[in-house]
């Protein structure tokens, strides 16, 4: 848990991936991706059927621990158009249970520009709250917003440890939130995408299992290396 | 039985050359006639491959023939072409009605197809090519008339992953062809009964012919006239003695054990190349128009030594060369006679070697391997087992080529020896998951893959399945790679792995392709570079893989050769020193004990054991070994291996050391690490893309869409927590225990020294440990759970920028 302020508005970075608003008893998470898996599988790659399940696991998790007031989705909740139409029977329900009995806004994504049906909750493309702009994908040179999309992680290395984990990217102005969805990859903090975002310079905070971890920008790792300078060739090995 | 004679054309050709029929190319002959199934066992050279061919010349030479009459199948495209070039000579010599072709992932795709349409008699390929040529419709048609099918390298291939999928292919062949008699043609091995049954799944019909047994190579281990590196593998001190040899020799051809190292040792030999003598390089992964030119030069007579790894291994007959060097301890006894036989490939001289060790524990290898030689002994090599992820791809490949019946199928299958064994459960299992992806949950049945027609056969629902196995076929699955060319319009070097790609920053330079090359940028997916000049510090980039570990059996030697006096005599004098001053400072363990050394340095404390297992075992022990460490409240702070011995340290000292090497710990603490180990994950990687569920990328193929795409570790993790039975997870786990053979050693090491373990308490570093500690810094522990991992990691970092503020 890492307490931080995005123009003076106070936020709780989680562990899981979620931002956690204590003002506005407000949670708020980033690219579910639900039906991922079946996305794939109706292109021919029968990827498991069950991120679905996990990510929904989790997401019934951080709403009980916090039992939020309002939940708001940035966008890309599913994978693609036909998700909603995808979901499992057992999942569907599931998902209704949760945006009962609460505020629930699905803002629209590049994967899902339009709001699913039949599961609750209002839509909206974005969402303006206390001089925040919430959006899906971050717009070139704005400030005063939160978004996702870009899916960041980070590495960090030092002589004996070695990690990569997704993360939250933010620089006092701007705070861009790490995939929830159990299937997404993630893109390196370091990248032009990412980086280009914060021209100052940003922390990143790393999702560990029960913490979150600030690094600043200037000690993550690239992708991984995968050569010796010459001299360390010769000191160690080939 | 009748005296086989050549016909008239072959004797002539034979007596023109002063040959004369040799025994077991009489009885190959013989063999074919019969129809029989023939395993030719011979050392490199002896003429194995005539021997191989002869049968299927003699039997084509009347002409009049259509179809394809013999199949070849070699580990290597390199090995295809040269095969070719010495096919050629006796067939225009001879002026044989005979058409051969080579086809390999090389081959131009519009001759792939003229071949399909008009086969020739003798077509020379690869397990790979051979497995797409039996995914088309009409493999039935094309295969049917097959006669002869000639496996060379057969010892190579069938202790590989690549061998498994040729083993089901060769399945596939004996119902395609029910005339077809197989041959397989291999050096000498530990266990030719194995390899009877790997050609045929009725081995006692696999009659088993003797080639001559050949001189017995010279050997001689390179002793420097300078001073011995304690640490290294790269052996640059040698390359003045290497030039020297190269200068003394007519032809030579220097092995490697990394494309590093032979891109490094390369350079400095042209550094000291002062008399502009032809040497050239080749390694895999440069362009194929490059090595394909080397190959060819080497061919002529027209290069003084060439520089190379594991791509020349097998096969490739140059009669001219007249020295094999050995650079670096060279790991096994079977590989090292292999190379060693790429020199003087007539059977009546010697072949000669040199051996450059690059450290002093490699000098105690090469002098077990010279050993080995004397005493004819081989290296054991496990069979890989048939993975469920192989098994996968060739039911795609073969519902790719029509329809087919699941019970002839599993009876097909279980022919090829690495699935003798399979249940019919796991080949349902198997076959469900390339249908609908194998999952509990079966939702997937509108996407389903294969579906099972009226009449009970099996066939793909979709065509797209059939491009999609053609792009993914084969079993190595290397890091994504990128091709580097000289120039934006210039030519093609070789390839890069990513990795090492997406650390260059415009302006580095980096050693490849035997240049110095300045990074100039990436253009359509493509690495462009030009040429630089003088840069003091280039990078070199490295490849995952490839480094093979010691062998048991040349570890067992080299341990027997510390508890032995006897044999240091033959040791040179600064090699026989060093052993003197450790047994004088610490210890040498007999050769049925562990000596385990612990000290003190720099503030941390050292623990070295020298268990002689290899290095993979080494790093699996060193796991095991800080985890149990840590329980003991001994602050393990990290590890490093080599082939010889681990070294672990941390922030307190070892009082007894007998508890930690435990046999124990192979039990419960192997199990729990494996379970969240990234070897499994890796083993997943490569299962989810053999198995086809995920797709290969290709070299200078465009990503499709955003580079957020999802990731095989997710797709494990996801499954061993939902549905840990899947048939992937099966087929990783499986993979992982056969990487693990080396635990067994371990294990067997283990259960050896209980109750001797001779623990030494030195006050200072003993001469054996200095080769290890010189190489700490690289691995780390791991497996503390990702909090503790990355507070250490923030805490360091940290204290790193505090100091920088000091310090500014």
């Amino acid at each position: 848990m890492a307490e931080i302020s995005v123009r003076g508005v106070r936020l709780v970075l989680e562990p899981s991936g979620a931002v956690w608003w204590p003002e506005r008893r407000a949670l708020l998470v980033a690219d579910l991706h639900f039906e991922k898996g079946s996305a794939y599988a109706r292109r021919g790659a029968l990827l498991p059927p069950w991120d679905t399940a996990a990510t929904l696991a989790r997401l019934e998790t951080a709403v009980e621990r916090r039992a939020p007031r309002l939940v708001v989705s940035l966008g890309d909740a599913f994978h693609d158009r036909d998700g909603p139409a995808s979901l499992m029977d057992g999942a569907r329900t599931r998902l209704r249970a949760l945006t009962r009995g609460r505020d629930w806004l699905w803002l629209s994504g590049n994967h899902d520009p339009e709001p699913p049906r039949d599961l609750g909750g209002e839509a909206a493309p974005a969402l303006d709250l206390d001089g925040l702009r919430l959006r899906h994908a971050p717009a070139a040179g704005a400030a005063a917003e939160i978004a996702g999309h870009l899916h960041p992680k980070a590495r960090v290395a030092t002589s004996r440890v070695r990690v990569v984990r997704p993360c939250f990217a933010g620089d006092g102005s701007r705070l861009l939130m790490p995939a929830f969805g159990s299937l997404t990859g993630g893109l390196n903090a370091l990248h032009p995408a990412i980086a280009g975002l914060f021209p100052t310079g940003f922390d990143a905070w790393l999702l560990g299992e029960r913490r979150v971890f600030r690094v600043p920008h200037g000690q993550l790792r690239p992708e991984r290396a995968a050569f010796h300078t010459m001299r360390e060739e010769l000191e160690h090995d080939g | 039985m009748l005296p086989v004679t050549l016909p008239a054309p072959f004797a002539d050709w034979f007596a023109q050359r002063g040959w004369r029929l040799r025994g077991h190319q009489a009885r190959m002959l013989e063999l074919a006639q019969e129809g029989r199934d023939a395993l030719l066992v011979a050392p490199t050279g002896g003429g194995k491959t005539l021997a191989g061919f002869l049968p299927s010349l003699v039997a084509l030479a009347g002409g009049e023939r259509r179809g394809l009459h013999t199949l070849y199948v070699s580990p290597l495209k390199a090995l295809t072409v040269d095969v070719g070039r010495n096919l050629e000579a006796p067939i225009a010599e001879m002026g044989l009605p005979v058409r051969w072709a080579a086809r390999t992932g090389d081959t131009p795709q519009n001759r792939r197809a003229r071949q399909r349409k008009d086969p020739p008699g003798i077509l020379l390929t690869t397990p790979e090519s051979l497995a797409l040529l039996l995914s088309f419709e009409d493999a039935a048609t094309f295969f049917g008339g097959l006669e002869a099918v000639i496996l060379d390298e057969l010892h190579a291939l069938a202790e590989s992953k690549r061998g498994v999928l040729l083993s089901l292919a060769l399945a596939r062949l004996r119902t395609l062809a029910p005339k077809a008699r197989f041959t397989g043609l291999s050096a000498t091995v530990a266990e030719p009964e194995r390899l009877r049954r790997w050609l045929s799944p009725a081995p006692e019909r696999v009659a088993v012919v003797e080639g001559d047994p050949g001189v017995k190579p010279e050997v001689e281990i390179l002793v420097p006239r300078g001073y011995m590196p304690w640490a290294g593998h790269i052996a640059l001190y040698a390359a003045r003695d290497v030039y020297g040899l190269i200068r003394a020799h007519r032809t030579t051809l220097v092995f490697v054990n990394t494309r590093a190292q032979a891109e490094l040792l390369f350079g400095a030999l042209w550094r000291e190349n002062r008399e502009d003598l032809a040497i050239a390089l080749h390694h895999g992964s440069l362009a194929p128009e490059q090595r394909r030119k080397v190959e060819a030069a080497m061919a002529r007579g027209g290069l003084r030594a060439v520089v190379c790894t594991s791509s020349l291994d097998l096969g490739i007959d140059w009669g001219d060369v007249d020295l094999v060097v050995q650079v670096g301890a060279p790991k096994g006894v079977s590989r090292l006679l292999q190379r060693i036989g790429r020199a003087n490939h007539r059977l009546d001289e010697p072949s000669r070697a040199m051996l450059v060790p690059a450290n002093r524990f490699e000098v105690l290898e090469c002098m077990a391997a010279l050993e080995a030689m004397e005493a004819g002994t081989l290296d054991e090599v496990p069979a890989p087992p048939g993975g469920l992820d192989v098994l996968a791809q060739h039911i795609t490949g073969v519902a790719c080529s029509g329809p087919f019946d699941a019970d002839a199928l599993y009876e097909e299958v279980r022919r090829a020896a690495p699935y003798a064994d399979l249940s019919r459960e796991a080949f349902d299992a198997t076959l469900n998951f390339v249908a609908t992806g194998g999952y509990a949950l079966q939702v997937y049945e509108r996407y389903r893959r294969l579906v099972q027609g009226e009449d009970g056969r099996w066939r793909l629902t979709d065509k797209k399945l059939v491009l999609q196995y053609r792009m993914n076929v084969g079993t190595i699955v290397e890091a994504p790679v990128m091709r580097v060319r000289l120039g934006l319009r210039g030519r093609r070097l070789g390839e890069v792995e990513e990795y090492f790609v997406t650390m260059l920053q415009p302006g580095d330079t980096f050693l490849f392709a035997g240049r110095l090359l300045r990074f100039e940028g990436i253009r359509d997916n493509e690495v462009i570079v030009r040429t630089a000049h003088g840069t003091v510090d280039p990078k070199v980039p490295a490849y995952a893989g490839g480094r093979l570990p010691l062998s048991s059996h040349l570890a067992q030697r080299v341990r027997g050769m510390l508890g032995s006096h006897g044999k240091w005599q033959r040791l040179p004098a600064q090699v026989r020193e060093w052993l003197e001053h450790q047994e004088k400072r610490s210890s040498l363990a007999a050769p049925d004990e562990l000596l385990v050394e612990t000290f003190a340095r720099g503030g941390r404390h050292f623990l070295v054991a020298y268990c002689f297992a290899g290095r993979n075992a080494h790093q699996t022990l060193g796991m095991l070994l800080t985890r149990r460490m840590e329980r003991a409240g001994l602050r393990p702070q990290g590890f490093v291996a080599s082939d010889y011995n681990i070294a672990v340290w941390g922030l307190e000292s070892v009082g007894d050391v007998a508890p930690l090497f435990g046999l124990d710990m192979l039990g419960d603490d192997l199990e729990e690490w494996m379970a969240e180990s990234s070897m499994l994950k890796r083993s997943f990687r490569n299962a989810a893309v053999v198995a086809g569920l995920i797709e290969r990328r290709h070299p200078g193929q465009r990503k499709t869409g955003r580079q957020v795409t999802f990731s095989a570790d997710l797709v494990y993790d996801v499954l061993r927590k939902y549905e840990s039975d899947h048939v992937l997870l099966q087929a990783a786990r499986a993979e992982a225990a056969y990487g693990l053979t080396d635990i067994r050693r371990l294990a067997d090491l283990l259960a050896e020294v209980q109750g001797r373990i001779r623990h030494v308490r030195l006050s200072r570093i003993s001469p054996f440990a200095v080769s290890i500690i010189a190489g700490i810094g690289r691995e780390q522990v791991g497996g503390g759970g990702i909090d503790r991992d990355l507070e250490e990691a923030v805490a360091e970092l940290v204290a790193e920028a505090m100091d920088e503020t000091v310090a500014a």
